[in-house]
């Protein structure tokens, strides 16, 4: 099939589910996404302006860059200040606010900072500077807790000493089942997070139905994949049924990734975790466990921080929850703005506030 | 500008960058020609109009898919007299070297540089060598300034944009940023994914020569094609709306955008240039670009608009509208 017929068959495919999604739904609902992949990809296709106005689409605390504390970042700054430690970090960790300043400052300010594509590249700079401490920040939720786990075991392997980790891993479930709790958080069905779900598998998931009756579908990340994620949470919502369906089959199995969970089981331990905007959810985090803590920069080289964060009117909180959008906190799109983000949300580009700003909702007129 | 420090993001082409350019250079050194801040200014001497320009250039990897930092160098030059509808004369070149450079590099690069000049038809009159301390520089900086002699008959500037008028691009985006970036982080790529850099002043006289009214030119390098086209929607005080799916990306280039996080239309090109026309010239134009080696997958990707001034607009692959904002900071590879 040549390009034009496949992109016209997209569009028509686009179409047909919008109409089914709107036959399905006979009251207003609100579906959550919890993958900051998804909202942005929600943005990118313009999905959320084809949907009729009683699909209500809210994110949730899916950005692990978002719901990264002011704490964590304040000893990632103390430690990257001190002289003998290079600091190995994702990019978009740079832009995030500790109480008072950011990894992009100190770097300009002189800090060793370096960004790292893989975790892994971290154990080259060890082995390039025998002299010095590296510490990776080790960020993000069940995908990219098992590649930190696995460098881990390579250092331990390679025999390296000046090589460690600064952990803030997160668990998704946990703080889904928090939200839940939440009386102010309604939702009617979750888009569950493809990539997370690679490594979890749809099992960890499995309390969304069975003790709550609110149904899930793991979605992919292609613009049909999340419309026909959205159809078949509407006709579960029809059916008054509640489910956990895998919508991305062709990635996603129902046990996961066994191989990757034993190498995170291998270094890691669940731990309580404070996620930025919300506070703190019980084994909602990852701390490595008493075999490897010498590679725990904490354990090795404890660090105090002093600083409180400065009280403002952001309301990310609520934004992470999904109980506002955007547009109803007084900062958005004023006195925070990607280039100057107040709240966490807009620091990442995969961040709730910071994809309605981008796609330009509540400032462009396109489309409207 | 009020945490006192140059940051990565001022030099990303993206938002900071424009504000760096507006609270501390025009204040400086602004002035009518100046102000119009296209890729090279169009100034008289003597009896003629010609086009001057300068660029650094301080890639890394200095040697990548198809080319090198000397090719871009030139080419980048190049590209920005011939996008002020200029031929492109004589060239200078600066180079900035870190002691311990191997001179088998420099020799490589000169080479690269000498047979990019001869295809460009531009030759390089004059220059400097520097050579700094080990750590004062990262290998080897080039500058690179042009001038060159504007087409009679033409007029490009982005006040000339009027709606209805077609936006042309003369093929795949994203194709230098993933040389490069495969090259940072050695990902192997399939074959066809290298470097685009290229002279296109052949392009753009054959294209000035047989259509004198485009209305805009513009090389969408830093920044990719959403920042040269909300530059030019800004400027030009219209809106742009595309069509996502008439925009040619490579399946090589979208799989890795995918993998990091990127979007294709905010990844820098080096050899695709955009253009603006009426309607009823675009069927001509096209014709003309589509003969030319560097213009053989020229299209219309989008229209301009009298509605949403100022504002990039994309109609999506499924049928939704989205807002292509100018990029913030560089890009940057997500976590998960």
């Amino acid at each position: 099939m040549d390009l034009d017929a496949k992109l016209n068959e997209e569009r028509e495919m686009a179409q047909f589910l919008i109409k089914k999604i709107d036959r399905l739904i006979t009251r207003p609902v609100r579906f959550m996404e919890v993958c900051g992949t998804h909202t942005v990809a929600i943005f990118r296709a313009g999905i959320r302006q084809l949907l009729p106005e009683k699909v209500d689409l809210v994110s949730g605390p899916g950005c692990p860059v978002c719901v990264t504390p002011d704490e964590y970042m304040d000893k990632a700054i103390a430690y990257a200040q001190c002289k003998d430690i290079i600091l190995t970090t994702f990019g978009d960790m740079l832009k995030v606010p500790g109480t008072r300043s950011s990894l992009g400052e100190a770097k300009a300010a002189g800090a060793d900072i370096r960004i790292v594509y893989s975790s892994l590249e971290s154990l080259e700079v060890a082995a390039q500077h025998p002299d010095k401490k590296v510490v990776f920040l080790a960020v993000g939720f069940e995908t990219t807790a098992p590649t930190a786990a696995a460098t881990v075991l390579q250092a331990e392997a390679q025999g390296l000493k000046n090589f460690y980790v600064l952990s803030a891993h997160k668990l998704v479930p946990p703080a889904l089942r928090m939200l839940i709790n939440d009386p102010e958080v309604k939702v009617d069905g979750f888009l569950l997070p493809g990539h997370v779900c690679v490594i979890t598998g749809t099992k960890e998931f499995g309390f969304l139905t069975e003790e709550y009756h609110i149904p899930g579908v793991v979605t992919g990340f292609e613009a049909l994949d999340i419309l026909r994620s959205i159809y078949r949470l509407a006709k579960q919502v029809n059916e008054g049924a509640a489910r956990i369906e895998n919508e991305y089959g062709r990635v996603v199995r129902a046990q996961g990734n066994p191989a990757a969970w034993n190498i995170l089981r291998q270094v890691y331990e669940p731990a309580d975790a404070c996620w930025r905007g919300i506070g703190m959810i019980p084994l909602s985090g990852l701390k490595v466990n008493a075999k490897y803590r010498h590679f725990d920069i904490e354990e090795v080289l404890p660090i105090k921080t002093e600083g409180t964060a400065q009280k403002t009117a952001c309301r990310c909180g609520e934004v992470l929850r999904g109980i506002i959008k955007p547009m109803d906190c007084p900062l958005f799109g004023k006195a925070c703005v990607p280039t100057h983000a107040i709240g966490p949300c807009m620091v990442s580009v995969e961040g709730v506030c910071a994809a309605w700003y981008k796609y330009g909702s509540g400032r462009f007129t396109y489309g409207k | 500008m009020e945490n006192d420090r140059i940051t990565m993001a001022h030099g990303a082409g993206g938002q900071q960058s424009q504000e760096l350019i507006e609270r501390i250079i025009l204040p400086a050194f602004g002035n009518p020609l100046l102000n119009e801040l296209h890729d090279g200014a169009a100034v008289t001497m003597g009896n003629g109009k010609i086009a001057f320009t300068t660029d650094s250039y301080v890639v890394k990897p200095l040697f990548f898919a198809g080319g090198n930092i000397g090719k871009l160098a030139v080419c980048g030059t190049v590209n920005d007299l011939s996008m002020t509808g200029a031929v492109p004369r004589y060239l200078s070149v600066g180079l900035i070297l870190e002691e311990g450079f191997p001179i088998a590099d420099l020799k490589k690069i000169v080479a690269t540089m000498k047979s990019a000049a001869e295809e460009a038809g531009i030759y390089i009159v004059t220059g400097d060598t520097k050579v700094v301390n080990k750590g004062a520089a990262d290998g080897i900086f080039i500058n690179t300034a042009g001038i060159g002699d504007i087409i009679t008959g033409t007029n490009i500037t982005p006040k000339r944009v009027t709606p209805g008028m077609d936006v042309i691009l003369s093929g795949y985006i994203g194709d230098h940023a993933t040389a490069i970036m495969a090259g940072r982080h050695e990902l192997v790529l399939p074959e066809e994914v290298k470097t685009d850099c290229a002279p296109l002043c052949g392009l753009t006289k054959a294209m000035l020569t047989a259509v004198p009214e485009i209305a805009v030119l513009r090389d969408p390098t830093r920044g990719g094609i959403a920042a040269t086209l909300n530059e030019i929607a800004e400027q030009s005080n219209t809106g742009i709306l595309l069509d996502e799916t008439t925009i040619p990306v490579r399946p090589a280039v979208m799989g890795v955008c995918e993998i990091l996080g990127f979007d294709p239309l905010y990844l820098a090109n080096e050899g695709k240039l955009l253009a603006f026309v009426d309607h009823d010239k675009s069927e001509k134009l096209l014709d003309v670009m589509h003969a030319h080696t560097y213009g053989r997958d020229a299209c219309i990707i989008g229209t301009v608009t009298k509605e949403s001034a100022g504002q990039v607009g994309m109609r999506t692959t499924i049928g939704g509208i989205r807002v292509v904002d100018m990029p913030i900071g560089g890009q940057i590879p997500r976590i998960c």
